[in-house]
């Protein structure tokens, strides 16, 4: 009976967490008579892939597809990963193998700087952008995203440097390794499960981001996918089916992903790689 | 947010003559420095620059490039928005859903946690699986579908609402025809919706941590009560909370953060930013700056007041964070 109960929330927790994501899947694979009738469907009658089609073939604007939107998120949040990654190693490295005098201010100041509202730095960080004459161009994106993914990143990163036994690059070392070498060889392989979760945070940061986007880019043909879609999507008339389609194309990576992250976390880094 | 303690330096004690030459030289510095430079430059120098700018009158974008007199008005912001009694009514509703939204999330991803902590290990996957599914929606996505089921014509909730006899939904609610109903047009009505998304999205993060806490308590003393007789409430008071009191302080304050510079789920629900009705403080620096006429220097300011009050709330997170680390 109190299993009974137990289960029985759990179900009802499971359908609130879930169904939001679930409808949006069904919605986007509905004929367009069925999403607009006065009985919703819990599936869909007659599957179809014509909002799909409508969102990837057609044009939103005269000459600009959703696959323009779609390569400028992906080129934003590609180059914030690839700088982030790499900025953010080398620091972990520093913070996780050397002591030097001001470790500790530096950890202090990572995590007081992750509290920063970004919110309120829309204003002086579009000031910037237009002195440096960025503005309406995708590095401007890249160069705000690159800022707010670094401090977690070398949070994050510096666990899984300090995960790996020193005892390897100190062997290492014995036989004759340079740094340089050492660093290469051993410590970034072994890090590189970690580079890639941390990789896929500063992902979700810049592939989610909207006010910014919102904020610095003007043609309608560099818009990245969240700002296409409020700008879109936004209005009265709201056509649900292509909107869920384009929102499903967007959330279904960061989906992925997240999940990929989570199991990385959990799942012991470089078990057994250390006897003793 | 699970890096949070530091590892353990365990090889301290054994230093060989080589690690003490590294101690002195400059190659930690020079892998630190590209970060610093790109913290300093895009997120403390702006930090800066929002508190100037908030003394100055800048309403015209030419200002911005350097073309054109920044002329100073010294607190001359501050005084119009503290005089304008429209910023109380902003700081009001900011609080307020702040308010409710932490104290929803903390209350429902408790529970959730707790109960992740009781099911079978088959049930847990399937429950864990569907809450990190609304955890990982981006905030974009996820409020569009939820504006979607609040659609007023063919909307879920609008259809569920019509589906309601129409003589008790006439007695519930005044009106038996909903097809039509603006959802988002009253601001409460608003606001509550608003809450329903926000909670979605944070609840799952807050069940996450609760039940990794919970892992880390000795089960035990939960079996050691309720042999005693305690009942899951008593339980719940007198040993889950003490023994997790810090988990719960952390969580509270990292949500009082998040949940007073609702941005995004905000844009989407709101579709602009031109209801002044439901203004909260990120939203009423934003317009103040960007709708026209551009208004910078007291959108500047807005933003340091909402920048002044996270800033108490970060310093109780920064003290819990360095205190946890102390005692780990």
């Amino acid at each position: 009976m109190k299993r009974l109960a137990l289960n029985g929330a759990g179900l009802l927790v499971a359908l609130f967490a879930a169904f939001p994501v679930y409808w949006m899947i069904v919605t986007s694979l509905k004929p367009s008579s069925e999403i607009f009738s006065s009985t919703p469907r819990p599936l869909p009658g007659e599957p179809t892939l014509e909002h799909y089609r409508q969102i990837l073939t057609g044009n939103l604007i005269p000459g600009v597809t959703f696959a323009d939107f779609f390569l400028n998120s992906a080129l934003v949040a590609g180059a914030t990963v690839l700088l982030s990654g790499l900025v953010a190693l080398l620091a972990a490295t520093a913070v996780a193998r050397f002591r030097f005098t001001l470790r500790t201010s530096f950890l202090i100041m990572l995590l007081v700087v992750q509290m920063i509202p970004l919110e309120a730095l829309v204003i002086p960080l579009f000031l910037m952008i237009q002195r440096l004459g960025l503005y309406n161009t995708l590095p401007s994106l890249i160069l705000t995203y690159l800022g707010f993914s670094l401090p977690f990143a070398v949070w994050m990163l510096r666990g899984f440097v300090a995960a790996v036994p020193k005892e390897l690059e100190e062997a290492a070392a014995i036989d004759g390794a340079s740094r340089a070498q050492t660093f290469r060889r051993i410590l970034f392989p072994l890090v590189a499960p970690g580079l890639v979760a941390t990789s896929i945070f500063s992902f979700i940061t810049a592939w989610n981001e909207l006010i910014f986007a919102l904020t610095f880019i003007n043609d309608q043909d560099r818009y990245t996918l969240p700002v296409a879609m409020t700008f879109f999507f936004g209005r009265d008339d709201t056509a649900w089916g292509p909107v869920m389609a384009a929102s499903t194309i967007f959330t279904l990576p960061v989906i992925v992903f997240f999940l990929l992250v989570q199991r990385r976390m959990v799942s012991g880094l470089v078990a057994g790689a250390v006897k003793g | 947010m699970t890096t949070l303690t530091e590892a353990p330096e365990t090889s301290a004690a054994r230093e060989t003559p080589a690690r003490r030459r590294r101690r002195v030289d400059r190659l930690p510095y020079l892998l630190l420095l590209p970060c610093l430079v790109i913290i300093a430059v895009l997120l403390l120098w702006p930090l800066g620059q929002v508190v100037a700018m908030s003394f100055f009158r800048l309403n015209n974008v030419r200002q911005l490039r350097g073309d054109r007199e920044w002329p100073w008005v010294g607190l001359g912001n501050y005084t119009d928005i503290l005089g304008d009694p429209f910023f109380w009514t902003v700081l009001r509703n900011t609080v307020l859903f702040a308010a409710a939204n932490v104290a929803l999330t903390m209350v429902l991803g408790t529970l959730v946690g707790l109960l992740l902590n009781r099911l079978g290990k088959r049930m847990v996957a399937f429950v864990a699986s569907c809450v990190m599914l609304a955890w990982a929606t981006p905030a974009l996505t996820g409020t569009i579908v939820w504006k979607w089921i609040f659609d007023d014509t063919s909307g879920l909730v609008t259809w569920l609402f019509n589906a309601l006899p129409d003589g008790l939904s006439q007695a519930l609610f005044g009106r038996s025809e909903w097809t039509g109903y603006g959802w988002f047009n009253s601001p409460l009505l608003f606001f509550a919706i608003l809450t329903l998304v926000v909670v979605w999205h944070s609840f799952p993060f807050i069940a996450v941590s609760v039940l990794a806490g919970l892992k880390s308590v000795p089960s035990e003393l939960h079996e050691a009560a309720r042999v005693d007789g305690a009942g899951p409430w008593k339980v719940f008071w007198q040993i889950t909370f003490p023994l997790l009191r810090p988990v719960f302080g952390i969580l509270v304050v990292l949500s009082t953060i998040w949940d007073f510079k609702v941005f995004t789920q905000y844009y989407v629900l709101a579709g602009g930013t031109q209801d002044r009705s439901t203004f909260m403080l990120s939203v009423y620096s934003y317009a103040e700056a960007f709708s026209p006429p551009p208004k910078y220097g007291l959108g500047a300011a807005i933003a340091v007041i909402l920048t002044l009050i996270l800033l108490v709330v970060t310093g109780v997170y920064v003290r819990m964070v360095l205190k946890q680390e102390e005692d780990a």
